[in-house]
């Protein structure tokens, strides 16, 4: 589906002479440039960019490791900032082994997962040297738990049958006995973390690196921990201040999470295991979707039209199932151990030299698809409230230095933003969606109003604890992340929406077209003849480095 | 009744002002523990004084199940009133004494686990916990004990010269009965039922699910977990799930 009525170039001209970048990955569109593919949800459509519009595409996926095996075991003996692993383990001791959930990588990957390769290798040191008590604890935080079948796909089948469920289970932040606080940083902040890991005599975090907000003191000190420390940073208060989530060094959120962690590793010893991947989302099918859509061939164009016009004509949940359950190729880049700062510093390299891309100058108006998946829905639909922190969380904040949109600028964002959840992993969002929202959307007034109340809430607390749903807090959270976007962004107008009352709700427009959303945007940046127009190409992650 | 309640202001400081408490009420068979009115009547049914009497009264108990299962298809209170009769005849002085034994033997086992961390985090928020249950009221007493809970709403016998007459005083503990005897309970004890939280199995409690603000459905029945989806109210399993329940559930 191609948006009709491009605008024309008298309205949305070059400007001749303004620098561009010059960047390879940053396409400049002109007048024969064909249209650009952007995702809708689980939908694939075409729109017509301005000319003159600037298009930011992802970095081709990294080379892999070519044996990753080797890698590990190298990394383990060769940590950063701290002694082998191997040199940390004596018989009887007690370790605890804490892992990332489903919220990383996106979609889940094709096994062996990275998780069961790094598990692999260090179960097996810790056989060698004597260690059997070992606890294996999925750091979930107030994420909803694992269901087995995904732990089996995340672990492997040998490690599952070995530790399911009692040496290998999910965290749980509302046990009252299975958590214990270890003190208060000097900002305030409670540090309570998960009783196991806390009392053992080593703490093993294996970490999988998407982004570069993951990892570091975020790991342990997020992962395994409960509301009590998470509301000390996990507010609009500290998410106004983050310039950007995934500029740790600018962000107010990483720097509470440091805290926090500094005072973790005070209390215990941590060995941290850091693993970077590719952007090698889609297998080799879905391999032009990285591409410029200039660089197409005709049969990966004949091929985008008929996944474009499968996939309009499927329903909703055959859809989902076609692209999340079916796992993505990525490749391991990189594993880094030690010391948590010295090893995630590696980390945030080699993560930055697979998603920046330098970009110079701020655009008005900012075009981003919303695609399919965030960390919050493995499995699940993507809701009204996931797609807002899609928006205004994650897609907004995908840059570092200054974000890609000017302030008071306009984000069009495509996603049919249709009012369905998924019940049980998702019940206190659509409470939050229906009742919260239209009383208010001002982040400050629904934290003092309306959180503690969901915080406290015993039935999905016990829904969290017993089921699958994600803790009643979460919703606010997915709202308070997308502050940082609501209070820079002049305006998001969503393109595509199957109704007009979820985008109100978000405090949205809505247009009929892109065209229209063009036009909308044009009236919003006060008529000017020409508003700078970007395009975020996503997914797979690309990262944008702006210059202002 | 009001109470002070801390709350967290917007920067994460504590602030103390006055709210109303709000209130829990539970269905207790199947919602908190996994026996039915029937478990208990058949433990004091087989615990007669003699043999001759537990074996009469289960034939005659026996002879009025058709009767019971076409009462509990259209009408819980009937129901309660027909299954209430087997304890016609036996001593006031009986039904108390069996009762520890009763409440030991048939109801604590049968608690799901969870049960009662459910019940005490309520407890820990503030709430106040109310069994709202047709079953006898010795027995309810004695689980509310054990919970911690705040009070009982559950079946009276009618006792005549120290007997058990098999009649039910008024109001009968059953489907909207229980609803009207949660407003009342509310009213009379100052919580607003928006802030109100109830908790059962059965589609036969939807109007007591139905008046408080925040309803959720434990170990649900079909039918029920079909509202609870309709209407999207919490679900929780408590116990193991019934097929049909976990079917539905997956369910788009």
């Amino acid at each position: 589906m191609s948006s009709n009525g491009s605008p024309s170039s008298a309205v949305f001209s070059t400007r001749p002479g303004r620098p561009r970048g010059g960047h390879p990955l940053v396409v400049e569109i002109h007048k024969r440039s064909a249209p650009r593919a952007v995702f809708s949800g689980d939908q694939l459509v075409e729109i017509d960019l301005p000319v003159g519009a600037r298009v930011v595409y992802p970095r081709p996926p990294l080379e892999p490791l070519k044996d990753v095996d080797a890698a590990i075991r190298y990394a383990l003996s060769h940590p950063e900032g701290a002694e082998p692993l191997y040199a940390k383990l004596r018989p009887g001791m007690r370790v605890v082994i804490a892992v990332d959930d489903i919220s990383v990588v996106l979609p889940p990957m094709q096994r062996p997962d990275v998780r069961e390769r790094v598990l692999t290798i260090v179960l097996e040191l810790l056989a060698e040297h004597g260690v059997e008590d070992i606890e294996i604890i999925i750091a979930t935080s107030i994420h909803r738990r694992m269901t087995a079948d995904e732990v089996r796909h995340m672990v492997g089948d040998r490690i599952f049958k070995a530790y399911w469920p009692r040496r290998l289970y999910n965290h749980d932040a509302e046990d009252p006995k299975g958590m214990k606080e270890l003190g208060t940083t000097d900002h305030g902040e409670v540090v309570e973390l998960n009783r196991a890991a806390a009392e053992s005599d080593l703490l093993i975090y294996v970490n999988v690196n998407l982004v570069p907000m993951d990892g570091g003191h975020k790991s342990v000190g997020v992962g395994l921990c409960g509301y009590r420390t998470l509301r000390a940073h996990h507010n609009p208060h500290v998410m106004r201040d983050c310039w950007s989530y995934m500029d740790p060094a600018r962000s107010a959120l990483q720097t509470s999470v440091d805290r926090i962690g500094r005072l973790v590793e005070k209390t215990l010893d941590v060995f941290h295991i850091e693993t970077t991947i590719n952007s090698r989302m889609f297998g080799a099918a879905l391999d032009f979707l990285h591409k410029n859509e200039d660089d197409w061939t005709g049969a990966e164009r004949a091929a985008f039209r008929g996944l474009s016009f499968t996939l309009a004509r499927l329903p909703q949940p055959a859809r989902q199932a076609v692209f999340q359950r079916i796992p993505s190729p990525y490749g391991m880049t990189g594993v880094f151990a030690g010391e948590c700062e010295a090893a995630h510093r590696r980390t945030l390299e080699r993560c930055q030299a697979q998603y920046l891309v330098p970009f110079e100058g701020q655009a008005d108006v900012v075009v981003a698809g919303v695609p399919y998946i965030s960390p919050y829905n493995v499995n699940a639909f993507l809701n009204p409230l996931l797609v807002q922190v899609m928006v205004q969380g994650y897609l907004f904040n995908l840059y570092r230095g200054a974000p890609l949109v000017k302030k008071g600028g306009t984000m069009i964002a495509f996603h049919p933003c249709t009012d369905d959840f998924h019940k049980e992993h998702h019940a206190a969002y659509i409470e939050f969606v229906h009742d919260v929202l239209p009383q208010t959307r001002d982040a400050v007034e629904m934290h003092r109003r309306f959180e503690e109340k969901f915080a406290t809430n015993p039935s999905y607390i016990e829904m969290y604890r017993r089921g699958h749903a994600y803790h009643p807090a979460h919703p606010f959270y997915m709202w308070y992340w997308g502050e940082a976007g609501r209070q820079h962004l002049g305006r998001v107008i969503v393109v595509g929406a199957d109704n007009d009352y979820v985008p109100k709700l978000l405090g949205w427009e809505t247009a009929r077209s892109f065209a229209e959303a063009l036009e909308m945007a044009r009236g919003a940046s006060g008529g000017r003849s020409a508003p700078e127009v970007a395009m975020l190409h996503v997914p797979p992650i690309a990262m944008v480095d702006v210059t202002p | 009744m009001r109470a002070p309640r801390e709350t967290v202001d917007s920067r994460g400081g504590v602030d103390e002002s006055w709210a109303p408490v709000p209130a829990s009420f539970f269905d207790v068979d199947g919602t908190l523990v996994r026996t039915n009115l029937l478990h208990p009547t058949l433990f004091y049914l087989a615990n007669q004084p003699t043999p001759l009497r537990s074996v009469g009264s289960l034939v005659r108990t026996a002879a009025r199940a058709p009767r019971m299962v076409l009462a509990e298809m259209v009408d819980r209170r009937r129901f309660n009133e027909l299954l209430f009769l087997a304890y016609q005849g036996i001593s006031s002085d009986r039904l108390h004494i069996l009762a520890d034994e009763a409440f030991d033997t048939v109801v604590r086992r049968a608690l799901y686990p969870g049960a009662r961390d459910l019940v005490q985090r309520c407890r820990d928020h503030g709430h106040e916990v109310v069994l709202v249950s047709g079953a006898p009221d010795f027995l309810m007493e004695r689980l509310a004990r054990y919970l911690g809970a705040t009070a009982s709403l559950a079946n009276r016998l009618e006792i005549k010269d120290g007997y058990a007459t098999g009649k039910l005083l008024r109001p009968v503990v059953a489907g909207p009965e229980k609803a009207r005897l949660v407003r009342e309970w509310a009213r009379t004890h100052g919580h607003d039922l928006a802030d109100c939280f109830a908790y059962s199995d059965s589609y036969s409690d939807v109007p007591m699910l139905s008046v408080v603000g925040h309803p959720c459905a434990v170990n649900a029945d079909l039918r029920l977990a079909k509202l609870a989806r309709t209407y999207a109210w919490p679900m929780i399993q408590l116990g193991g799930r019934s097929v049909a329940a976990a079917l539905l559930e997956r369910l788009p």
